[in-house]
């Protein structure tokens, strides 16, 4: 993907995962998707957020995952394990709509300049060059509460506008995310393998706001298919602790998802 | 709300369906039949929603010979759709499929089924949000024309669908909502751990939207894994999901959700599933089909099935 990924001492899943986890808090609900932001939570759990709430769409609130029995969907029972209460999917999706979540993760498969993720298809939606699985959940938590769109950072992926919006993040950047009648949630940061970018205050453009180490704004550039606004002081994000990526590769040993 | 004659609309489709509810046998009625003759009820044409989700408690035996009787021009809803759903479209059973989210699962990636029928236009795809079907088997269960949403606004969405969709400003609050139309499927396949011969439905684990789309649905056709006595219902009220008077058929079928899970029972099947995954990811539409041949056509009977794709667990 880049040429810093041969002296790292960890995967870009990993990096991902404990970049995600340090984006929750204690006490806060996520709504999480199976893969990354789950081993983040898991890991967030572990670390300075054992307080945290996962909840999936699959219908679940509040479960632990067992290590080494990670979930292959939100949808079936292992990813029940301990969990405080089963809903049906609705009303699991409804506690968006109603406010009780704090943060949302989603991905797919490209992300404009406006924050809208586009899981559906790729090419012209009437004859697409390819179908790909679709929103499941990634709309509804994208329209209702404060998102954060985790994606590995890859030219292909990151275009100026997407080929279709599954899930809009500020549409057509200013005020249109709000005028096309969603006035809660928006993308707070989407966090890549290189940086992780915030939103211009005015245009809600994407913003190089911090660079993961080793890694310099040319490498976070030369990665993408448009320029992103650049915010005025770039911090740097510190590296994976040891720690963590030994608790990410005991909640993963198959490497299910640490690729 | 004035009496003026017209705004009776007699011919409102809510009118409909309430006559076709009337028409039915809701009486607390033995409904056993068997896996064959509670498919045969379906016909081609009708809109058939599948509960569970994904992977669980999938109506796997429902779907199996709904393939095997070539049902054709069917509309298809499920939120989450896994392998029932390459067969269903490389059966060529579907005219339409509605859908949130359509793959085997995560770590199997893309079905190269669904990516053919729909990148060459052989089936009518319609991508919902998750929440949004939910919403619109729930109004179908309300007896309401439509549910109002916050989502799927502002995204390509409404426009990619062959449905209509209408958007209203709140008259109380002003706020721009958008408005799904109801969804009451002609049939709804469900699959639940435990029934009574009438039809009493108790389902554990994960509930997704199979009540729902029960009480939306003009007819109910229930797979259970156990047909146990109404007193044992009757000794636990409080767990029954759906009611005797919205079943239509109940069948007897043990291990009917395998290969996917069904909680408490059994797990998934992961093996075969692999197995399955490969066939279409070498094969494409060809591999389906000739999966299809030796597991869905071949075997003379669903016990046979799960004989050869082996289960472990209890039914």
């Amino acid at each position: 993907m880049n040429n810093m990924s041969n002296t790292r001492a960890y995967t870009t899943s990993e990096l991902l995962s404990v970049m995600c986890g340090r984006a929750m808090s204690d006490g806060q609900i996520v709504f999480a998707g199976v893969g990354v932001p789950l081993l983040g939570a898991t890991l967030a759990q572990n670390r300075h957020a054992p307080h945290l709430t996962i909840l999936f769409e699959g219908g679940i609130i509040g479960p632990f995952i067992k290590p080494g029995r990670l979930p292959p969907s939100t949808n079936e029972m292992r990813t029940a394990e301990k969990a405080n209460m089963l809903l049906n999917v609705t009303d699991v999706l409804s506690l968006l709509q109603r406010g009780y979540v704090d943060i949302g993760f989603i991905g797919g498969a490209q992300i404009d300049q406006y924050g809208n993720v586009n899981s559906s298809y790729l090419g012209d939606v009437r004859r697409p060059t390819t179908r790909l699985p679709g929103s499941g959940g990634g709309n509804d938590i994208s329209s209702l509460v404060e998102t954060i769109v985790v994606m590995p950072h890859q030219t292909k992926r990151f275009v100026e506008n997407v080929d279709f919006i599954t899930s809009p993040g500020y549409v057509s950047g200013g005020k249109s995310r709000a005028e096309s009648g969603l006035i809660a949630g928006g993308v707070l940061k989407v966090i890549t393998d290189l940086c992780i970018f915030g939103f211009h205050p005015e245009t809600r453009r994407l913003s190089v706001q911090s660079l993961h180490p080793g890694v310099s704004l040319d490498d976070v550039l030369a990665n993408m298919s448009f320029r992103p606004e650049v915010a005025s002081s770039i911090e740097t994000s510190e590296p994976p602790l040891p720690e963590e990526l030994e608790f990410l590769r005991y909640l993963d040993p198959e490497r299910m998802y640490l690729r | 709300m004035s009496a003026v004659p017209d705004a009776q609309n007699s011919s409102s489709p809510y009118l409909a369906m309430r006559r076709r509810l009337s028409g039915r046998d809701r009486g607390l009625r033995e409904k056993v039949m068997s896996l064959s003759a509670a498919v045969a009820t379906i016909s081609d044409h009708d809109h058939v929603a599948i509960g569970g989700n994904t992977f669980s408690r999938t109506p796997f035996a429902l779907i199996w010979e709904l393939v095997r009787q070539q049902k054709r021009h069917l509309t298809v809803s499920r939120s989450i759709t896994s392998t029932e759903g390459d067969f269903l479209l490389a059966g060529g059973c579907v005219d339409k499929y509605m859908t949130s989210w359509f793959s085997q699962g995560i770590i199997w990636g893309l079905s190269r089924v669904m990516r053919d029928y729909v990148e060459n236009g052989k089936v009518t795809y319609e991508e919902w949000s998750h929440m949004s079907l939910g919403m619109m088997y729930r109004a179908g269960a309300m007896g309401l024309p439509f549910m109002p949403t916050r989502v799927m606004m502002g995204s390509s969405m409404p426009a990619a669908l062959v449905t209509h969709l209408e958007t209203m400003r709140c008259p109380y609050t002003g706020d721009e909502l958008l408005l799904l139309p109801a969804l009451n499927p002609n049939v709804a396949l469900i699959h639940v751990q435990r029934a009574d011969v009438y039809g009493n439905a108790q389902y554990d684990g994960l509930p997704f939207m199979d009540a729902d789309i029960a009480m939306a649905a003009d007819r109910v056709i229930l797979t259970t894994e156990k047909i146990v006595s109404n007193d044992e219902i009757r000794a636990a009220p409080d767990h029954t999901r759906i009611p005797f008077l919205a079943v239509d058929a109940v069948v007897e079928c043990p291990f009917g959700a395998a290969p996917h899970e069904c909680a408490g029972l059994y797990d998934a099947n992961y093996k075969h599933m692999n197995e399955y995954s490969d066939r279409q990811r070498t094969g494409g539409v060809e591999g389906a089909l000739g999966y299809m041949r030796e597991h869905i056509f071949e075997p003379k009977d669903w016990r046979s099935f799960v004989d050869k794709i082996g289960v472990s667990g209890r039914a």
